[in-house]
């Protein structure tokens, strides 16, 4: 075989590899993945049981604890639609009221029961506006 | 004094533009006059920044509070190392240390290359100053470092108490002048390219500074993750958030193109690959300093609604779409005649290894803006979390340690059969001895991927050690040297190729800890009142008894664990939680102690062969009658009696001994992880070290007599 | 601002303003040196290099991973290249070529 053929093959052999494992990536990707939801759209149209990540704010005053169990209610961004959420498991330093909260769940019964472990709070921003002193 | 520092970033701004400006005039044959001032421009434009950046510091030393900067992000109170570091944790802040050690490095290479490389050095300044006119733009028009207070305050808001750590100090400027770094290469592969001068040349003036910034690249990512478990309470290192991604991308290509430049080096080939390669990476390291600071993906990090994000965008699109259309138009230079003859071939493995490191970064790159790329397919917004990363990276990295073993063994062009079975054997036999002994004798095998893993990193660290072994004994041969002088002698004569040995070792040992604390460490959360125990991974846990500590700066609860081994005590740990006072009067004198920041000091014992890692959360449900009646009675006291009572919520902690909710890790090997990275920079500094000129001025006058003689001889 | 600093940017507008445009105003004479300067100095590190790689080849060699053939082979390449910069070398220097390629005064 000379040797431009060879190197041909050897060329298509490559790509084919490296398309198909494109092709298992890109697949498993979709379903692998996880809708991220802010509370007004979960609230319009989540389904219950079904894995959402919730994205939103925390809001003021509604931080409890109950022994192990974390409540709290997180509300849209700019807006006033807000989900009570259950969660257990190791709470992020940053976390308080006012920040911005990401944590995967399902909804049962009007409540969003999180995951372990699965809360994600935002370091306060660092390139925040000023605070009012 | 801010009206100042902002008239210095003018200057630089119309420096730099100036100096773009010159070196393209000399570069389409103005003259070498215009050349010359355009490099005297850079080194300017070193020096202005350098002055913007004194006054910026000074400012933070003396807390001078009319400098906004200061004002919110330091305080009398802040020590001064954090003081000096807190100019980074801001966007304006940062944005300058990235222009200042941009011109600093620019002002280096064009010393470094003042009599060289003629064709290619004006358009490499005008793409450097060019960069420098984004910037500076951006802190002139957009983002000011120098804002000023009308009246400033009496006290700054002082530094996040997440941020007081070293390692998150010198996090930022290890990775910006990573980013940085490898805008240098950049800016000559552009300028070979523009003249279509693309040998080698290019690669060799810039080596150096190529390697640095992946050098400094890779601590400021060994030094975030240290910080994160360090620091952090949930006990990990690694949890693939965009942003770590966003550092890991450029560190993948560019470990590709350190490999992939060797090659054109030697045998004047992947001359594609190396254009490519340079301008990826520069472009991630790009996105990765625009990722953290634009707020398109949800992530630990990422700072919504900045005002600079979109000009970012621009410029990496302007970056690409240039780069792609001048390789393009120059593919015909860049091809080679030269081609790869056999697969068991340096050359082969290299390319091997292009192609898995790229791969590798394509992995973390549509795992990381796979939100937005199911937005535009799909609609909604959705995304993938570790699981899915890990699927796709293990094999990959497995593959990586494999490789970094194999590579060393191999030589140019094509190596026979028979020397593959002399120069394997050993390190295979190792491999194999590991790979039995781990499946036998420990529970490794539970999980196959590290099973492999260890043994191919078993494999790498012996191919290394027989590199050195067979250098040294080849060494011996030749002169009378003791072993010790003889590597001395063998390493200073090639650092860059044994520097890059003890770099692969150190990255062998770097993934040997990282799926040795994955895959193997036991993890409990439990909640405990003091006297009760627990056991984790073979050990016994005892809550002993609570702590309390108050100082000006904050509140903290704590706890003593007793840790112990078949009876033996193993470690005595201290987690605590400090809660520092938040300004905010309105949740009351007391209740403002737990409304404000709260950060966890983490209980460690580490060990070469395991780290005992703890965090603690207290219940504070019992204490919170106590603020609450705290917060009625003291709401007009001063602040001598609100003192006190903190003083006595500390004490009644200690005496309540509320219950805590303790997490505990017993993490096997997660120190290999740092020792590894020291291994790995101690390479990197061998490879860096200038060869001592002596020794090179007496080898080469040997060949040089030696040539000299064949040139006669050839002559007669 | 007060005047103080006013007058301290001025004076550094005013610096950069000299370091700048003075190439342009003196523009550097010596021209034809410093090419040939240069050019020397690109040749010397060509040379370094390509002495590197012949030592690199002699060291895979003791270490086993190339043939004698194959040493022999690419050694013999590198040396001719080594050759020829050599010869360059030589030819900016005003030496004829010819000779037998002293340097450091050492006899051949």
């Amino acid at each position: 075989m000379d040797p431009h053929r060879k190197r041909s093959i050897r060329l298509a052999i490559a790509l084919g590899v490296a398309v198909v494992l494109a092709g298992a990536l890109i697949y498993t990707s979709f379903s692998a993945a996880t809708e991220a939801q802010q509370p007004s759209q979960l609230l319009a149209s989540g389904k219950q049981g079904k894995s959402y990540e919730l994205t939103g704010t925390v809001a003021a005053g509604s931080v409890r604890h109950q022994g192990d169990v974390l409540l709290f209610r997180v509300r849209d961004r700019t807006g006033s639609a807000s989900v009570p959420v259950r969660y257990t498991g190791e709470i992020p330093d940053p976390f308080r009221e006012g920040r911005e909260v990401i944590v995967k769940g399902a909804l049962s019964n009007g409540q969003f029961v999180a995951e372990r472990d699965s809360l994600v709070t935002k370091c306060p921003s660092k390139f925040k506006k000023k605070n009012s002193q | 004094m801010t009206t100042f520092g902002r008239g210095l970033l003018i200057v630089a701004l119309l420096t730099a533009l100036y100096a773009a400006f010159a070196a393209l005039r000399g570069a389409r044959g103005g003259g070498r006059e215009w050349v010359v001032s355009s490099r005297r421009a850079i080194y300017a434009l070193a020096a202005v920044l350098t002055a913007a950046v004194i006054v910026l510091e000074s400012a933070f030393v003396r807390s001078d509070f009319s400098f906004g900067l200061v004002a919110d992000n330091s305080s009398t109170t802040t020590p001064t190392f954090y003081k000096l570091t807190a100019m980074w944790s801001s966007q304006s802040g940062s944005l300058l240390l990235w222009v200042w050690v941009l011109s600093l490095f620019s002002a280096g290479v064009l010393f470094a290359t003042k009599r060289r490389l003629r064709e290619i050095v004006p358009w490499a300044t005008a793409v450097l100053a060019g960069l420098a006119t984004f910037f500076c733009a951006l802190l002139v028009f957009k983002v000011s470092p120098f804002t000023s207070i009308a009246n400033p305050p009496t006290e700054g808001a002082g530094l996040n108490p997440l941020l007081r750590h070293p390692s998150m100090m010198f996090h930022p400027p290890m990775l910006y002048s990573g980013y940085v770094g490898f805008a240098i290469p950049f800016a000559f592969a552009i300028g070979a390219l523009a003249v279509r001068r693309v040998d080698a040349e290019w690669i060799r003036a810039t080596r150096r500074f190529s390697l640095i910034a992946w050098t400094f690249l890779s601590i400021g990512i060994l030094l975030g993750a240290r910080w994160s478990y360090s620091e952090l309470g949930w006990g990990g290192y690694w949890g693939w958030d965009p942003v770590e991604n966003a550092s890991l991308m450029p560190w993948l290509v560019g470990t590709a193109f350190l490999h992939s430049m060797i090659v054109q080096e030697k045998r004047d080939m992947l001359k594609v690959w190396n254009v490519s390669l340079i301008a990826g990476t520069f472009t991630l390291a790009l996105l990765g300093t625009f990722l953290v600071r634009s707020g398109i993906l949800d992530s630990i990090h990422a700072f919504g609604a900045s005002t600079v994000g979109g000009w970012f965008l621009g410029l990496i699109a302007v970056v690409v779409a240039g780069t792609a259309a001048l390789i393009v138009s120059r593919l015909p230079h860049l091809r080679s005649e030269r081609r790869i003859d056999s697969l068991l071939s340096r050359e082969a493995f290299f390319l091997l290894n292009n192609l898995v490191l790229v791969g590798l970064c394509f992995v973390v790159f549509w795992g990381t803006f796979f939100p937005l790329i199911s937005e535009a397919v799909t609609g909604h917004k959705a995304s993938v979390g570790p699981p899915w990363f890990d699927r796709y990276t293990v094999p990959l990295a497995v593959a990586l340690v494999l490789l970094s073993g194999i590579g060393p063994l191999l030589a140019w062009r094509r190596v026979t059969l028979a020397q593959v079975r002399r120069l394997f054997a050993v390190p295979a036999a190792i491999a194999l001895v590991t790979l039995a002994g781990l499946a036998l004798f420990t529970d490794a095998s539970s999980s196959p991927a590290s099973l492999v893993l260890f043994t191919f990193g078993a494999f790498t660290i012996a191919s290394v050690a027989g590199e050195f072994w067979r250098g040294i004994r080849a060494r011996r041969l030749v002169s009378s040297e003791g072993p010790g002088t003889a590597l001395l002698s063998v390493v200073r004569r090639n650092r860059r190729r044994y520097g890059g040995y003890i770099v692969h070792a150190g990255i062998a040992v770097v993934l040997i800890g990282v799926a040795a604390s994955s895959a193997f460490n036991h993890q409990v959360d439990v909640r405990l009142v003091p006297g009760q125990s627990a056991d984790v991974g073979g050990y016994h846990v005892r809550y002993l008894r609570p702590t309390s500590s108050v100082s000006n700066e904050k509140l903290a609860f704590g706890a003593v664990l007793d840790v112990r081994k078949d009876g033996k005590r193993v470690a005595l740990l201290r987690p605590s939680r400090s809660y520092f006072p938040s300004l905010d009067m309105r949740m009351g004198p007391i209740g403002r102690f737990f409304g404000g920041e709260s950060t966890s000091e983490v209980g460690l014992k580490a060990g070469l062969r395991r780290d005992i890692w703890t965090a603690m959360q207290p219940d504070l449900s019992a204490l919170q009658p106590g603020i609450r009646a705290g917060n009625k009675q003291l709401a007009n006291a001063g602040p001598k009696a609100q003192a006190f009572a903190i003083a006595f919520l500390a004490t009644s902690y200690q005496q309540k001994s509320p219950a805590a909710t303790f997490r505990l890790i017993v993490n096997p090997m997660v120190t290999w992880i740092w020792l590894g990275g020291i291994i790995g920079l101690g390479g990197a500094l061998v490879a860096l070290w200038p060869s001592a000129l002596a020794s090179r001025r007496r080898i080469t006058s040997l060949y040089a007599a030696r040539l000299g003689r064949e040139l006669s001889r050839a002559r007669a | 601002m007060d005047g103080g600093l006013l007058l301290l940017l001025f004076l550094v507008i005013a610096a950069v303003g000299i370091a700048v445009l003075s190439p342009l105003r003196n523009p550097p004479a010596d021209f034809d040196e410093e090419t040939h300067g240069d050019r020397l100095a690109d040749l010397e590190l060509r040379k370094e290099t390509k002495y590197s790689e012949i030592r690199d080849a002699e060291t895979d060699l003791h270490a086993g991973k190339l043939s004698v053939e194959d040493h022999r082979e690419l050694d013999r390449a590198l040396r001719t290249e080594a050759i020829a910069i050599l010869e360059q070398i030589d030819r900016l220097h005003g030496r004829p070529p010819d000779q037998d390629g002293r340097e450091n005064g050492r006899p051949g």
